[in-house]
């Protein structure tokens, strides 16, 4: 038995001498780029491509005015998503991590965000402010630190406690911080905080982070991403917008954010960090792929399944061979 | 033998894929099935991928959002890598269920699989530099995965100028590379024989 497999695998590794065939692979490749590029033609005359305009600050600003302006507040106060998110971006948070490794946290910040600066103080330090906004961004600056945690906090946790409501937060000492909130509005509806954010004061800029985390950080982004059914607990991964196939090759990306523990971020450790878990674990299987010649079991299912039957039949049967299991 | 590099190479080059193994004009008779046309599909698929993708780079990637020839290369980009997924699933699917492995052709499986993630990764980022709504939502949502291991602290999915470089330079040239390296590996190993072919089938070729 062992003889045999020694001369089936030297019999597979050698240059083949049995019955050939004439076989013109530059025709074949010829007629192959013809196919796909017709298909591709009539596929782009009949169905475009997706686009949909990108949403804008200006958008957000006037169909959800409120919520702007809350989410301005908690970057002043640091308990927005990007103010505690952790690396790159900032120290507020450890980030993720599985079991003891610390990746996230020990990568450090490459890509910082003031969120007090970068989203509020800078873009509207580029405009030309009416007397109110322009004393609030003054009497900011000139403030302790501590001051300024105090005004921006307080507010922060009075809208919290009405739940968003604007008009029932009581009167309090909070300083220049509705004031800068409502000049933050304001210029977003005008269109400009867009530009602000990219450029902060700057020329040339090819980095939107700073736009990308202060939209995530309120409801308008989110609230496209669902209507759009892009969220992530419902693949939305592989999702593209309108009727057009998306990336259906993270299928198994996506697989795992649908099952528990990973779609369940109350559970520990797995769901809270799962997106730790699920890189590492796409990781291995992707590793796996690589190596599947030499893993034991996967390698041999296809010697077990008669699928190469149906592949090879026609040879099968030329010569004769029979199924051997 | 020659000690000068250029003529080593050139022989070793001569000796393991003469030009008959890199354009023959036959193959074993076993080679006579519709899985074998994927792989040249996918090849063609990423022809056209390359040659739509030209076009937008030399427009710029938000051409398409207000020309309609623009749009149109648009779409044939992107309906090419919806086929060239398509065909490079079907290849990779059929390699399997042949175990495309087997005579020593690990490298070939290995450089496909490898060709197959690359070709994630950098799909991935045209998803990124579409500079619409899409590119938007999935770079927040992305930038989650790569922050939580660390890489996202070099690969910023937010930094549109970084993916597009990514997009249009970095990772074709590591797909390409890696896909002539396929091919070029499957010309030297030839195609696999069938699961069950036995020695005695081909006794020519030990002989």
């Amino acid at each position: 038995m062992r003889a045999a497999n020694k001369a089936k695998r030297e019999f597979d590794a050698a240059p083949w001498a049995g019955r050939t065939k004439r076989y013109d692979i530059v025709k074949e490749g010829s007629i192959a780029l013809v196919f796909v590029a017709v298909t591709a033609v009539v596929l782009s005359l009949l169905m475009g491509s997706p686009d949909e305009p990108p949403l804008t600050f200006k958008g957000w600003a006037l169909s959800n005015p409120d919520n702007f302006y809350v989410t301005a507040v908690q970057e002043l106060a640091g308990t927005s998503g990007t103010a505690t998110y952790g690396a790159p971006y900032n120290k507020a948070s450890d980030g993720l991590n599985v079991g003891p490794l610390w990746l996230q946290k020990w990568a450090g910040v490459t890509r910082p965000v003031d969120t007090v600066n970068d989203f509020v103080i800078t873009p509207l330090r580029t405009q030309v402010l009416s007397g109110e906004i322009s004393a609030a961004v003054s009497q900011w600056t000139a403030a302790s630190l501590g001051q300024k945690e105090t005004w921006a906090t307080t507010y922060d946790a009075a809208i919290t406690k009405v739940e968003g409501k604007l008009s029932d937060v009581p009167a309090g000492d909070y300083g220049p911080v509705p004031a800068l909130a409502t000049g933050l509005t304001q210029m977003a509806k005008a269109g400009t905080l867009d530009a602000a954010l990219l450029s902060q004061g700057g020329f040339f800029q090819t980095d939107n982070t700073k736009q990308i985390m202060f939209f995530g950080d309120g409801a308008y982004l989110d609230d496209a991403g669902t209507t759009a059914n892009l969220q992530g607990g419902t693949w939305g991964m592989m999702n593209e917008t309108g009727r057009y196939p998306g990336q259906a090759w993270l299928w198994l990306y996506s697989f795992w954010y649908q099952i528990p523990p990973f779609n369940n971020e109350e559970s520990k450790p797995i769901g809270a960090n799962a997106d730790a878990y699920i890189m590492y674990l796409m990781g291995l299987l992707s590793l796996g792929l690589i190596l599947i010649p030499v893993i034991p079991g996967v390698r041999s299912l296809p010697m077990k399944f008669p699928i190469h039957r149906r592949i090879w039949r026609q040879y099968y049967e030329a010569e004769g061979i029979k199924r051997k299991n | 033998m020659s000690q000068m590099w250029t003529a080593r190479l050139r022989n070793s080059w001569q000796k393991n894929l003469p030009i008959e193994k890199l354009l023959p004009d036959d193959q074993p008779a076993y080679v006579a099935s519709w899985i074998y046309v994927f792989g040249v599909l996918t090849l063609a698929a990423l022809g056209m991928i390359i040659f739509s993708g030209i076009i937008l780079a030399f427009e710029g990637p938000a051409w398409y959002h207000t020309s309609d020839i623009g749009k149109f290369v648009n779409s044939l980009h992107f309906w090419s890598v919806q086929l060239f997924f398509v065909f490079m699933v079907i290849h990779l699917w059929g390699k399997y269920w042949m175990a495309a492995w087997r005579g020593n052709r690990f490298r070939t499986w290995a450089t496909g699989a490898i060709a197959f993630v690359a070709s994630i990764a950098t799909a991935f980022t045209g998803y990124l530099v579409q500079t619409n709504f899409d590119s938007q939502w999935i770079s927040f949502e992305a930038k989650d995965g790569f922050n939580s291991v660390g890489v996202g602290a070099w690969f910023t999915v937010t930094n549109l100028g970084q993916m597009l470089l990514l997009h249009v330079a970095f990772l074709p040239l590591i797909l390409g590379v890696i896909t002539v390296i396929h091919v070029l590996l499957v010309r030297k190993k030839g195609v696999v024989p069938p699961i069950d072919a036995q020695p005695s089938n081909g006794k020519e070729s030990l002989l």
